[in-house]
Parts: C-alpha cells; structure tokens; sequence
C-alpha cells in the first residue's frame, strides 16, 4: 500500500516544535517541583513538604511585599482600566479626527519605548515631585504602574468595540432612548467581557512588572517581584520557588480566563 | 450613522471626545510622555555632585555617549567601555533574535498545520509562559543552568563531563535567557501569516517536482515573510533594552546597555549620561519600530489584493 503524501510535512520541523516546548516548559516545572523540596537546595531533592510556603508566609517582609503589591494592582488595574475604556470610545467607531493618529500613539507609548527609558523617565521626574513636595508614598508607583497599564486595558477593549454590531444601538435610539441609557443599557453590556479582559491583564501586568517598580520605589516599597530581584543576589533557597510558584499560578489562572474571555462570540 | 452631521451635532461630538480622552491623556502626560520631555532636557545638563543634575547647558552627556577626552592629556578618543557594551548589546540581540527564529519557525508552522480545533490549544500553551512573570521566568533558567543545577547534574552523571560547566554568568546565559524569555514574541506573528498560508500553492509546488527543502525555501517562506520581520524585530526590541535578564544571568560584568543606563542614576552619578544613553537606546528602537510598521503595513496591504 503507498503511503499517502503529506504535502505539510517538513523535515525535523515536527521535532523541532516539540523541543520548543519542552524548553518554554521544563525550566518552569522544576522551579514549581523545588518549591516542594523538604531540603533547602534548589537543586537536590530531598523530599516532599510544604516547609517553604510556611516560611513565606511567616517572612514580614514578603507579607508586606505581597500586600503592597496587590494594592498597587487594584488600583492601578482599576485606574487604567477606567481611562482606558474612555479612551476607547473615543477612538473607536467615529470618522478619522484630526490627532486621532496622536491620541493613538500616546495610548501604546508604553508598548513601544524600552521599559528602562520609561523606568529612568519616571525616577527623575519623581524626583523633581519628590523634592519639591515631599510626598513618598505609593502613589508614585500607582501611577507609574497604570500608565503603563493602559495600553493592556485599552487594546482588548478597543477590539471588542470594533468587532460590535451597530444595530442594537441604531435600534435603542430609534425607540427613544437617551444616549446615557444606550451606553448604559446596550453598549456595556456587550462590552464588559472586553473590559473585564482588559482589567485582567492590566492585572497581571502590574503585578508581575520587575523594571519600573525597582527604580520608582522609595525606601522600603518593595513589591514581591523587586524584593525576589534583591533576593537573587544572596544565597538562593526555595522560598523564592515557593513565592514564584504562587505568583505563578496567580498569572496562569488569569491568562487562561483572559484566553476564554476573548474568545466569548460576539 | 449620519454622516452630515449638523455643526453643534459635531461640536458637541468633539467636546465628548476630548472629555472621554482626558483621563487617559492626563495618566500618559503624567507618567509616560511628559517624563520623557524631561529627560530630553536632563541629556543636556552638567551633572551634580551627589547625583541628580546642576541647571547648567553642557554638550558633555552626548559627546561622552561615543567618545572620551583623556584626564591628562586633553586628547579624543572612543569611549571603549560604552561602545563595547553597546556592540554587546546589538551582537546578543540579534543572535537571540537568529536563534529564537530557528526555533519559533518550525514551531509556528507546526501549530499551523495542526487541525483547526487544537490550534488554539496549541496557541495556549505558547501564551502561558509569555504572561507569566519575566523575573521567574529568568530565575528558572538561572537555577536550571547554576553550577549545581539540573543541566550540570545530568551531564555530569551520564558521564559526558567530569565537571560542571561555568554557564552561569556568561554571554551565552544572557543569550539563552532571551531566546527563552521572548520566543512567543517570535512565534505569535509568524503563525499569523502561517495560519492564512493557502496550502494549495504547496500542493501546486508539489505538482510541479519541487523538493521539501524548495518548497519551503521558495514558497512558504516568501509568503510569511512578513510574519518572520514582524516576530524578528518584536524579539530584537526587548532584546535592546533588556535589564531584569543580563542582570541576573550576566552577574554583574557581562553589562548591556540597560543596565549600564541604570549605572549612570547609581553608582555612575552621572544623570546626563544615563539620559543620553536612555535617548540612544530609545533612537535606535524608533528605527526598528518603523522597520516594523513598514512590514506589518505591507502585509496588510497584501492580505486585502
């Protein structure tokens, strides 16, 4: 019997592709099974236990980092996403305005210039605020944090407008409605699984953000990750694991929701 | 939708629009555009003792960017340490970019070529990783290649080494680190163009007595090569301007040019420098960028004929 030709085959590329997965996949499993290590090697395995989930939760300093961090991203999630979805009505389903292009551009400037350019923008600046005002507090970094958020906030909900039959609007006015109760009534109901995607990556983007953070931050605002990043230049022990399994679970659960989100059928 | 809208119809529409922006616009004044203005203005101050900057003008950040006057002799010369951290920085960039196309090619066409219903699956599992911290995802690779680490210790037990290799700490650490970190960055645009590759052109080039190699050489590769600028230049970007992985994979000597702009607000004392350096690295990204539009544009231009 012939064998059938298979015109999409090509040579070693199958291999290939499963090699990549293997490697986008295997350093993040041993991180997450060293987590589990009874010893304090993150490299020797020395038994099953919980032992360094226990020891971070009881370390002040990574409670501290873990609310800290959480409060920057609620509110800077909750922040961009506001301005966001504003942003995106204003940008979406009208003729071509004169500084859209600029409006535009502004909205994903965080999405194109380097996160250190940003990073060094915002310590001099806050600098200049700092000296002048004597505020430290955590406002500094919620507002760098959703600055930066806006675009994660804004591009899903824009595609969702895009994407929205015009229809049921032109349908609601014909019998009357205000355009308060159409957006109200119509527009954000058929939004809200943009915006909920939008806010949950805005999310997870400000909690997982590294570079920013470690130069806005005044003394003592560590966030989980910038205290990990300090952690790394000592010895390391799986407490770190332990706290990046979570923040990874946290980030996975999100991505796959947002991935379902997105998907919703108009 | 009217499209002769009455003038107070229109001013109105105009005012609502400004009004929804403001939010927005004022955030991104505040902590995106406007700092950036300042650091225009800071690249060209004197800088203070203690760090921070003296409001006096000097040409002195810029020059010191490319070159350096000798202490001594007052003579010109390059500026070594910059420029090789800035030839570091472009070679390790574009070899990640190379080795992240070698192997995000095959994988985007093997997620296209999966039936329609597991390709999203497929897509999954390559997203996962891309959203899960950047700072883990580093920490992972560091502790898989550590002296101690999974790598060595296989190696070491089946024999093929007496001790462990020093892959720690290395150029090749910050290359690997990146490929891993921004793969997905290669792939997702690729399996964009992959995923609209009509078969039948391939099956014609079959018809015809091509070979696997010609077929792909000449046919696929033509046809999504806009995807492989787009993923190329979106690896080559972040590659740039890396901080979080030559920090923690080069150990403090194999710098790039984030971290030696970080140098500049710490140690360095020299906010003009860090400042024209930051102006440099964002200059050459601005080119990349608009090589990117370009290719991303044409493809667009492409899928409409």
């Amino acid at each position: 019997m012939a064998r059938t030709f298979d015109i999409r085959k090509q040579t070693g590329f199958t291999a290939l592709a499963i090699t990549c997965f293997a490697v986008l996949y295997m350093p993040i499993v041993l991180l997450v099974v060293y987590s589990f290590n009874a010893g304090s090697s993150i490299a020797i395995w020395e038994g099953f236990s919980f032992r360094w989930y226990a020891t971070a939760w009881d370390n002040d300093q990574v409670q501290a980092a873990t609310i800290r961090s959480l409060v920057i991203a609620c509110c800077a999630s909750g922040i961009a996403t506001f301005a966001a979805v504003l942003a995106a009505l204003a940008t979406t389903r009208t003729k071509p305005w004169k500084g859209q292009t600029l409006a535009f551009a502004m909205v994903n400037q965080p999405l194109m210039v380097p996160e250190i350019v940003t990073a060094v923008a915002l310590l001099i600046f806050f600098a200049m605020i700092k000296v002048s005002t004597g505020y430290t507090g955590l406002g500094y970094l919620i507002l760098a944090h959703s600055a930066f958020c806006i675009p994660f906030a804004y591009l899903p909900v824009r595609a969702r407008l895009q994407g929205m039959d015009l229809t049921l609007e032109q349908a609601a006015s014909d019998l009357y409605a205000t355009p308060f109760q159409i957006f109200r009534r119509i527009t954000l109901p058929q939004l809200f699984p943009g915006i909920l995607a939008g806010a949950m990556l805005a999310f997870v983007i400000s909690l997982d953000d590294v570079v920013i953070t470690e130069f806005v931050k005044s003394a003592g605002q560590d966030t989980l990750p910038t205290y990990m990043l300090g952690q790394l230049r000592r010895v390391v022990t799986p407490e770190i694991n332990a706290i990046s399994t979570v923040l990874l679970a946290i980030s996975v659960v999100m991505v796959i929701a947002f991935f379902f989100l997105s998907r919703v059928r108009k | 939708m009217a499209d002769d809208l009455s003038p107070a119809r229109a001013a109105r529409e105009r005012r609502s629009r400004l009004l929804l922006l403001t939010p927005a616009m004022i955030i991104l004044l505040l902590a995106a555009s406007g700092p950036l203005l300042i650091v225009l203005i800071y690249s060209f101050l004197t800088p203070g003792d203690y760090g921070g900057v003296v409001w006096k003008f000097s040409w002195d950040a810029w020059f010191s960017v490319v070159a350096e006057r000798d202490f001594f002799t007052d003579e010109l010369s390059f500026a070594d340490a910059h420029l090789s951290i800035f030839w570091r920085s472009v070679k390790l960039s574009l070899m990640t970019t190379v080795a992240a196309l070698i192997f995000g090619f095959p994988t985007a066409y093997f997620i296209a070529t999966r039936p329609k219903r597991s390709r999203d699956f497929w897509m999954l599992l390559i997203m996962i990783p891309f959203w899960t911290n950047l700072l883990i995802r580093t920490f992972a690779i560091m502790e898989l290649i550590r002296a101690e680490g999974t790598v060595n210790m296989l190696l070491l037990w089946t024999g093929i080494i007496d001790e462990p290799i020093q892959m720690l700490f290395t150029e090749f650490s910050i290359m690997l680190g990146m490929v891993y970190v921004y793969l997905p960055l290669m792939i997702l645009p690729i399996y964009a163009s992959m995923e609209r590759l009509d078969f039948s052109l391939v099956e014609a080039a079959y018809d015809l007595y091509a070979t696997r190699w010609r077929v792909l050489r000449r046919v696929i590769f033509p046809l999504v090569r806009p995807g492989v600028i787009a993923g190329s230049i979106l690896v080559f970007i972040p590659c740039l301007g890396a901080y979080v992985t030559p920090r923690v994979l080069g150990g403090g000597k194999n710098l790039m040019l984030g971290n030696l702009i970080e140098l500049q607000f710490g140690q360095g004392r020299n906010w003009p420098l860090g400042a024209a350096l930051s102006l440099s690295l964002l200059a050459i990204v601005m080119v990349a960028l608009i090589f990117y539009v370009r290719a991303v544009g044409r493809d667009g231009e492409k899928a409409h004929g």
